[in-house]
């Protein structure tokens, strides 16, 4: 393999195992700071108690994933200038600013105030402390915001020129760039994206000590002290938290359905071949359908046409995605990287000079079947909605197991759903670094002109060493993640004299 | 003049934005590596090591975005900088960002969950990450100061044994035995009773070989590398600085220890920076190739919007950060906690106003 194939390689494994904590980060923030809210403005003791404890305990699951998150995020913060240096140069003018925005408006909000909170129960004013969580959920929503909007401009560029003598991109408006009609498009799908993992996170988890505790009150009779202790706990601690991860995994899903709409419009037009190449679509149609299954034969990993077969469709969906309307016409791959060759030429010049074949078409196998997982995956997530709502309506808690062990199951789902879906984003857009925004086609810069000039050597030893060391930390993480999520929320305790709840300490220690 | 050696002051003000970005994050994050590498001889058990973690455990992450912005300032200020930098210096960037990655989780999983033989690990990677970081930043800095070999794609040909240089070499052991020293004044401040007194020993036993190497490597800077006269300021106001920490040690007075230290790393910053201008990374190569603060930067229109946003930015994190500073001002009980001595503001206040009002 050649240099530029591991450099790929290593940018996206290291992205995308940052983007698998980033989501959980960004959603579970914001969950906790609601959890948190309920129990600061909670009249009811008991209920305040509860929210208290949740509080606490997804707190702690979320400060377990944020270390992991910071650390990967730092290696992204240099890999620009690490392994696409030539990119890095080429963009710098435009690209850095909103890197430099994301550190200086989210990231100190975020890390500060997360030492606040983790430090400052009983230190700080109730309400004070609340705020700090609330500014961890700011920063971390404003750092994807930052980060979809560099990652935008690369997918369509606006807000700048290329500058003939330097052969770079310049800029020219910050905010022509931060308000990208792609970034606009893309945040909101980016975050319900990332509220959907979280809500997926909460119900699977609090749904696993609902039921525990449900049969463990059965076990011993309800009648019984344990077994009313056991049944309250189900019922008064985890029922509640259940229901509120179903009712944050509804909006979730229904905003991520509306924003994704709006992207494949945007992507219709900007990105014409992304689209075919997500529907398989090698000839131009008109009325295209939408294609459920299709196979390639081996030459199908090559991004190549030749070998394709349909064999499940939908009529006119695909038109109606891309467009809104059954009959638009579509065009192919074929037909589309015949025009990139005319119009691109059909052979560009590398970083040491060299001139190499040009194609435009990324790899058809990843982008078709990546979409496809990004959508489907999220369909468990709508079985344990549905599921939950049923198992838990009216006041009642439930002792299934096969719930108990499909709400677990589908925890990971919204993880994969977004991995898939920055896969097909990002390789989707190949051979493009930068993509030419059909509008104005000047600034752009293909993938094989971006990276650095180190010898293959160099980037095996980079990626050997980044897959050893990331695969240990998510073992760790896991493993710490399922310990402190089995021990579940601490338990409540009512002193015996007076009859008061006693809220525990969340368990770090300053 | 060569025009690429005369910078407009957009360009400077850029240039001495970023100085100031890496000596802000060298003075905050320098006590944190100093703190863990005390873990390793300073604490004599589980619980000792686990009270001087608690000392910068609330404060290290807002540490270390000072850095984490810094490189992107230098990314959206000086791209080719950051190209050439980043892509040049590839092995011990890697090391230092591995070393990063494995310090950011220790802090967190240390204390995730009970186990002696789990701990001792974390206690491990706290200290090798305490010395490595100080050590590979040093090399990185001095080999940018000294001067590697560019070509003329700006791209960095020094070989990775080249990039050991004895002048880089040297910053290494220098910026870890300043943030030794820096850490374990800090932890004279943050602690009490025995551990604290030990701490106060060690800073004693650091200082002179902090003093003589910093000396050192300044002095020989300023001869061998330096670009500018004007920075024998800077480095006599370090120099300043350190001995005025070897007083304030003598004297107990362990605040003034903590400014001097401070004082020591920023005005040591200020002389390389300093004496880096025009360049930002000469070339010891062919005439000319070297990446100047004119040459490397973005257009005047992104220097000036950035430079208006960072301006304002700035100084609200400088507010928050240092309230959070305020609410863990204390200092730690033996027992790891401050939870005694300290009360809300509320209560503190309503304390004060039965003391005045009800006290008869
Ligand atoms: C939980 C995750 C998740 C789920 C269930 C979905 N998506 Fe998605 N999708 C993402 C998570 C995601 C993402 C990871 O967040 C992406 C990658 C880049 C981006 O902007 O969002 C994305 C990208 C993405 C793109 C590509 C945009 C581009 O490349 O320019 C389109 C067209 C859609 N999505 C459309 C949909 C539709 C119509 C869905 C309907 C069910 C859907 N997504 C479900
Ligand atoms: C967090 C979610 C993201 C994921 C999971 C992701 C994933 C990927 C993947 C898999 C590739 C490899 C494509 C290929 O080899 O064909 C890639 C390429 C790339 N991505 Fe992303 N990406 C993400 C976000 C971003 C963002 C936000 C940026 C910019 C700020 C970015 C910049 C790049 C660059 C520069 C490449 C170049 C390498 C290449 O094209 O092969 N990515 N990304
Ligand atoms: C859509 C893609 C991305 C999103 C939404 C995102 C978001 C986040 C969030 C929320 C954090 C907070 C820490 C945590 O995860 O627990 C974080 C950490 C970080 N991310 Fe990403 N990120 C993305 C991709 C990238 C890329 C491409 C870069 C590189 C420029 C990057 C740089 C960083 C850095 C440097 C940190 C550490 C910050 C700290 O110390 O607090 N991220 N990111």
């Amino acid at each position: 393999m050649e240099a530029l194939d591991l450099a790929r390689w290593q940018f996206g494994i290291t992205t995308v195992y940052h983007f698998l904590f980033v989501p959980l980060t960004i959603g579970l923030s914001l969950l906790v700071a609601v959890m948190q809210t309920f129990s600061v403005f909670a009249k009811d003791p008991d209920r305040k108690d509860a929210w208290t404890r949740m509080t606490k305990f997804f707190g702690s699951l979320l400060v377990l994933n944020f270390a992991i998150g910071i650390a990967t995020g730092i290696v992204q913060e240099f890999q620009f200038g690490l392994n696409w240096s030539e990119y890095a140069r080429y963009v710098g003018d435009v690209f850095g600013a909103p890197l430099a925005l994301e550190g200086l408006i989210a990231f100190f909000l975020e890390s500060v105030f997360l030492g606040l909170w983790i430090f400052g129960w009983n230190k700080l004013p109730e309400k004070i402390h609340l705020l700090t969580i609330w500014a961890v959920a700011l920063g971390t929503t404003c750092s994807a915001y930052f980060i979809v909007a560099a990652n935008s401009f690369m997918q369509h560029p606006v807000g700048a020129t290329l500058n003939p003598e330097t052969g770079r991109a310049e800029l020219d408006s910050l905010w022509a760039v931060l308000t990208n009609v792609t970034t606009l498009a893309a945040f909101p799908h980016v975050i319900a994206g990332a509220w959907l993992v979280a809500a997926a996170f909460v119900t699977g988890i609090a749904s696993w000590h609902m039921v525990k505790h449900h049969r463990a009150a059965d076990d011993v009779g309800r009648d019984t002290g344990e077994g009313s202790r056991q049944h309250e706990l189900a019922r008064g601690l985890y029922r509640p938290t259940v229901r509120f991860g179903v009712l944050a995994m509804v909006l979730a899903a229904i905003a991520l359905v509306v924003s994704g709409d709006q992207q494949a419009q945007i992507m219709f037009k900007q990105q014409p071949m992304k689209m075919a190449s997500a529907e398989a679509l090698c000839e131009t149609e008109t009325g295209a359908s939408f294609s459920i299954l299709t196979v390639g034969g081996p030459d199908a990993f090559a991004q190549d046409c030749s070998s394709i077969t349909h064999l499940i469709e939908v009529p006119y969906v695909t038109s109606f995605l891309a467009t809104h309307t059954f009959d638009a016409t579509l065009q192919g791959v074929d037909e589309l990287n015949a025009q990139a060759q005319e119009e691109f030429g059909s052979t560009v010049t590398d970083i040491h000079g060299n001139q190499v074949t040009a194609e435009y078409r990324p790899n058809l196998f990843v982008t078709y079947w990546s979409f496809r997982l990004m959508m489907g995956l999220a369909a468990f997530s709508g079985v344990v909605a549905l599921w939950a709502l049923w198992a838990t309506r009216k006041g009642r808690t439930t002792g299934s197991r096969a719930f108990q062990w499909f709400t677990v199951l589908a925890i990971p789902m919204p993880f994969f759903a977004n991995s898939a879906g920055w896969v097909f984003t990002e390789m989707g857009r190949q051979p493009w670094v930068v993509h030419p925004n059909p509008d104005d086609p000047t600034v752009r810069l293909m993938t094989l002109q971006g990276v650095s000039s180190h010898p293959a050597g160099w980037v095996v030893a980079s990626l050997i060493a980044f897959t050893l060391v990331y695969g240990v930390l998510a073992v760790v993480w896991f493993l710490l993640i399922r310990r402190t999520a089995l021990q579940g929320a601490p338990l409540p305790h009512r002193d015996p004299d007076t009859g008061q709840l006693d809220t525990p300490v969340l368990s770090f220690d300053y | 003049m060569d025009p690429l050696l005369a910078p407009t002051g957009l360009q400077i003000a850029w240039f001495a934005l970023i100085a100031l970005l890496f000596g802000v994050y060298f003075v905050l994050e320098g006590f944190d590596f100093g703190v863990q590498m005390n873990v390793g001889t300073l604490a004599r058990d589980d619980h000792e090591r686990h009270t001087l973690l608690s000392t910068i455990h609330p404060v290290w992450d807002g540490n270390q975005v000072w850095i984490i912005t810094g490189a992107a300032a230098i990314f959206a200020a000086f791209p080719e900088w950051y190209a050439t930098l980043f892509s040049g210096f590839y092995p011990v960037l890697l090391l230092l960002l591995f070393s990063l990655i494995v310090r950011v989780v220790a802090f967190t999983y240390r204390d995730a969950r009970p186990g002696d033989a789990w701990r001792r690990a974390w206690d491990g990677i706290h200290v090798a990450t305490g010395f490595l970081p100080p050590f590979l930043w040093g090399i990185v800095l001095g080999d940018v100061v000294a001067g590697v070999e560019i070509d003329q794609n700006r791209w960095v040909v020094t070989s990775a044994a080249g990039l050991l240089q004895p002048f880089a070499l040297l910053a290494g052991v220098v910026l870890v035995l300043l943030f030794w020293l820096h850490g374990s004044h800090y932890l004279t401040l943050k602690l009490q009773g025995d551990l604290r007194e030990r701490a106060r020993r060690r800073a004693r036993l650091l200082m002179l070989p902090a003093l003589l190497g910093g000396a050192a490597l300044l002095l020989w800077y300023q001869l061998a590398y330096s670009h500018q006269s004007w920075t024998w300021a800077p480095l006599l106001a370090a120099a300043l600085a350190l001995v005025g920490t070897l007083l304030a040690q003598r004297g107990r007075r362990e605040g003034l220890t903590l400014v001097g230290t401070g004082v020591a790393i920023l005005a040591a910053a200020a002389t390389l920076f300093g004496g880096l201008f025009p360049y930002v990374m000469p070339s010891t190569g062919l005439e000319g190739t070297g990446l100047t603060v004119a040459g490397s930067s973005s257009t005047p229109h992104t220097l000036t919007i950035m430079l208006v946003v960072t301006c304002i930015l700035v100084p609200v994190i400088l507010v928050y950060q240092s309230w959070a500073y305020w609410v863990f001002r204390h200092r730690l009980n033996e027992d790891g906690s401050t939870r005694a001595t300290v009360k809300p503001l509320a209560a503190r206040l309503a304390e004060g106003h039965r003391r005045a009002f009800e006290a008869e």
